[in-house]
């Protein structure tokens, strides 16, 4: 398949998302799709890592190369494929849980190691697959089976654990402004290094306060406004501000080099030749 | 065999003792002589008590014994820690001016050899170089060549400058110098060179060489005691093939990492030891599930938990062989020798890739710390041979894909192994899934589907079986009524045993197994013998449960788990006593 004529329904597989009806992470789904096809990627030199959760269906409802993996450990994968093979389109998906909750560990250091992916995050405030147990970033005073009281805890701001891990290029979306969205995410995989976007994405099943109409009536795009991303302060600002919520492109360094690139790591892993090269001598070599 | 000679250099940590026990080691090796080391060492950066030990000889040596011919002491406490091994023509080194050394008294009949170490350093230009003076006065003291450590030198300093290096010949020559004017000593040692050409390398060294060697591209890990020497190995040298290594955030990530690069068609693997096996055992099967190609080596060390970070064990078998919920096919590989690191290795690679399976190297701290010497031909890189297994490109796949065209990653075959498309391949795009899956790679709950999978996947291991040559090394006498079995590192010990045995009259057979599973079956072997002996470093003789579970046999067993590997000469008597043979010296007593 060449790349001129690839469509975003290309990467779409012909198995039915089992998602409910409704579902935030169909338009979640959708916009990623339109963001490889309109940066000339195809199914075959794409790579999509998943974890756990409804996110963690997202790579058999697209149709390329895809890893669906354990729960939380989607971004090491995604590390080590663009380590092996830098011509692939990295894109890794995952929900809150799975990116915050138990895979918060490997979040903070693939911001800060910079790889050139894309992590789309698909933050509905609740863990659905397991029928609604509160998240991290679900609100102080959320009811939830597992917090009849509320959660006791502060939610997690993912932006700001972004930025304080020094992240390159730091958005969020909403899975309902499809073409917004949509574009959000292509910027993230045209950036040179780790393009993290939280992606507010409801699930109408089990959270009744962080809905549609909750995001569609609060949210604040950036781009509305005369918000320069490169200017650090002024992303913390908007980062760190409780009151408001922001769409958009928060903050992006545009002098941001990729770890595989500092570290050299341009080939094709895979090719390698049947027998070792004469070089590998000089290995044995070394221990006279 | 001829004589072999015991040496050690000993103190605190931080006394430079590897650095020093290396540069002599280095030198045995230059200078035509086998070398085997070992380490006493402790968790912590300094204080307390580390040794670099070294036995050498004209011969191969392949163990450890329990003897000390001559040892440099910068501690007293060094020469406690060595009061069994040392004997009354055993030679000690030390430095009398030391504070802490000024009360120093050589025990019994041995010999002090009291050399101002700091102050003779000091004249060839500076305190740091005491060591070296003392690698000056044991040349002496065991007849070497000084010359030889010339080399050695010229290769630990030459980065420093050529002054550093001259300062440091000095330093050696002022020790030799002293000994020679200050005491009229008749050593009992001498040691010989010989016009070889040895290369010395370590356990962890080898399996980073190995891998290389096999085509191994990427590695990812997280530092742990004793396996952070693959990675400090590999990283510098892969880069020169084109390969990478990362440094997680800890062992998921590593594991995954390393999954991720096999995904993408790099040979990948990573390293850890047993806290980190068990962080991996999280992913391990999803690796077998998806059907991915990985090497993981687990460099064995006492357990469990935190356990013995330092010491010596081979207690993982059961969690290589079982861990991991669910029931996970794999290969478990157990190199024997530093040399078998190596090869053991490229093996590993080539079965990963082959039967697209996780592949275990059960090595040990006991094999990561020895530098052991090798005619370089035993790593001759025209020997290794990569084999790829079943992948398909643009112009194969089409026999792999269903009616709509879509590529098979899991497909049923009588050989249950699927073919394998590199992302980038046209037309292949896939999923994988540690789901249960159809052929695609998709999801299901078939109870058909089920079985096919979970059959197909077994059956690599049928077929591993058939194709593969997984049989014991076998030595001692062959038609002996003695049987002993034994896997990874203490088949050097029991090399020696063997000779050690015979002079007592005692014949054995031996059966080292380097394939735990799929493993041979022993069962003939067994009931041939009278007596089965399965000796292993661990406390309940893992490897003996699994082969009475084999042979429905019972067996006798030789267990060692106080953290120290077993030494020729000890696992000679423990044999001994296993097969109820009692010494002659213990009857007169």
């Amino acid at each position: 398949m060449s790349s001129e004529n690839v469509r975003f329904v290309d990467f779409k597989s012909d198995k039915q998302p089992t998602w409910c009806p409704g579902c935030g992470d169909f338009g979640t789904m959708n916009g990623m799709m339109k963001a490889l096809a309109q940066t000339g990627n195809t199914p075959d030199d794409t790579f999509v890592v998943a974890g756990i959760g409804c996110s963690g269906k997202i790579g058999t409802y697209m149709h390329s190369y895809a890893l669906h993996g354990v729960h939380g450990r989607a971004l090491p994968v995604g590390t080590g494929v663009k380590m092996a093979n830098p011509d692939l389109e990295v894109m890794v998906a995952g929900g809150d849980g799975d990116g915050y909750s138990i895979g918060a560990g490997h979040f903070v250091h693939a911001v800060r190691r910079n790889v050139d992916m894309t992590y789309v995050v698909m933050d509905n405030r609740i863990y659905g697959l397991t029928k609604g147990q509160f998240s991290p970033t679900s609100r102080e005073d959320f009811e939830t089976s597992t917090s009849p009281d509320g959660t006791h805890q502060q939610p997690i701001n993912p932006l700001a654990l972004a930025m304080a891990a020094g992240g390159s290029f730091i958005a969020q979306s909403f899975s309902s402004d499809a073409q917004r969205h949509a574009e959000i995410v292509q910027k993230a995989v045209e950036h040179d290094g780790f393009g993290f976007v939280n992606v507010f994405s409801p699930c109408v099943t089990f959270n009744d306060v962080d809905t549609y109409d909750y995001f569609r009536d609060s949210l604040v795009d950036v781009g509305d406004s005369d918000h320069d991303p490169t200017d650090y302060d002024a992303a913390k600002e908007k980062i760190l501000d409780r009151e408001t919520e922001y769409q958009g492109i928060l903050y992006q360094d545009e002098s941001s080099k990729p770890y595989n690139e500092l570290e050299g790591a341009t080939e094709n892993m895979a090719d390698i030749d049947e027998s070792p090269p004469e070089e590998a001598m000089d290995l044995v070599r070394e221990f006279y | 065999m001829t004589e072999d000679l015991n040496w050690a250099v000993g103190g605190e940590a931080g006394d430079g003792i590897d650095s020093t026990g290396k540069i002599f080691a280095q030198a045995l090796s230059r200078a035509g002589r086998h070398v085997f080391t070992s380490k006493d060492f402790a968790s912590r950066i300094r204080g307390g008590y580390t040794a670099y030990k070294v036995r050498t000889s004209v011969d191969r040596v392949e163990s450890v014994v329990d003897r000390l011919d001559i040892l440099i002491a910068l501690t007293e406490r060094t020469v406690e820690e060595n009061m069994d091994e040392l004997h009354d023509d055993s030679i000690i080194i030390f430095d009398g001016e030391r504070s802490m050394m000024s009360d120093f008294q050589a025990p019994g009949e041995m010999f002090g050899l009291d050399v101002p170490l700091k102050r003779l350093a000091e004249e060839a230009g500076g305190a740091i170089m005491r060591n070296i003076v003392a690698l000056g006065a044991a040349c002496e003291v065991s007849d070497f060549p000084i010359e030889n450590l010339d080399e050695s030198l010229e290769k630990r300093f030459g980065n420093k400058g050529e002054s550093i290096v001259a300062n440091n010949k000095e330093a050696a020559r002022l020790g030799q110098e002293y000994v020679q004017e200050e005491y009229d000593l008749s050593t009992p040692y001498e040691l010989e060179t010989t016009d070889s050409d040895y290369v010395l390398l370590n356990g962890d060294e080898a399996i980073g060489m190995g891998a290389i060697a096999a085509g191994c591209r990427f590695y990812a890990g997280y530092p742990i005691t004793p396996a952070t020497d693959v990675m400090t190995y590999l990283k510098g040298r892969i880069e020169r093939f084109g390969g990478n290594v990362v440094q997680a955030e800890d062992e998921l990530s590593a594991i995954n990492m390393a999954l991720g690069a096999a995904r993408a068609g790099a040979r990948s693997m990573t390293a850890t030891s047993g806290p980190g096996i068990d962080l991996m055992a999280e992913t391990f099967g999803l690796v077998a599930t998806s059907e991915t190609p990985l090497v993981i080596a687990d460099v064995m060390r006492s357990g469990p938990s935190t356990g013995m970070p330092t010491k010596q064990e081979q207690g993982d078998l059961n969690m290589a062989l079982y861990g991991g919920h669910g029931e996970i096919p794999r290969f478990v590989l157990a190199p024997s020798s530093v040399s078998e690191c190596f090869w053991k290795t490229v093996e590993a690679f080539n079965l990963a890739e082959q039967y697209q399976t996780p592949v275990y190297i059960l090595s040990d701290l006991a094999m990561a710390v020895t530098e052991q010497t090798f005619p370089p031909e035993v790593f001759d890189m025209d020997e290794v041979e990569i084999n790829r297994g079943k992948v398909v490109d643009e112009d194969s796949i089409e026999e792999w894909q269903d009616d709509a065209g879509h590529f098979k990653p899991h497909a049923i075959t009588e050989d249950g192994v699927s073919p394998r498309a590199f992302p980038g391949t046209e037309e292949g795009a896939h999923m994988s899934t540690g789901l249960e899956h159809d052929e695609l790679g998709r999801r299901t709950e078939s109870t058909d589907m089920r079985i096919e999978q979970v059959d197909k996947r077994n059956r690599k291991v049928e077929t591993a079986r058939e194709e593969e040559e997984l049989s014991p090394r076998e030595f001692g006498d062959e038609d002996s009524d003695n049987l002993v079995v034994s896997w990874g590192s203490n088949e050097g010990a029991l090399r020696e045993a063997i000779d050690l045995l015979e002079d007592d009259g005692v014949d054995i057979r031996v059966l080292s197994v380097p394939y735990l599973f799929p493993r041979p079956d022993l069962t003939e072997e067994f009931e041939r013998a009278e007596e089965v002996v399965v000796v292993e470093c661990n406390a309940t003789g893992q490897f003996a449960d699994v082969l009475e579970h084999d042979t429905l046999q019972r067996v006798q067993r030789v267990n060692k788990y106080n953290g120290v590997r077993f030494k020729a000469d000890e696992l000679a008597g423990e044999l001994k006593e296993a097969l109820g043979i009692v010494d002659e010296a213990e009857v007169q007593a």
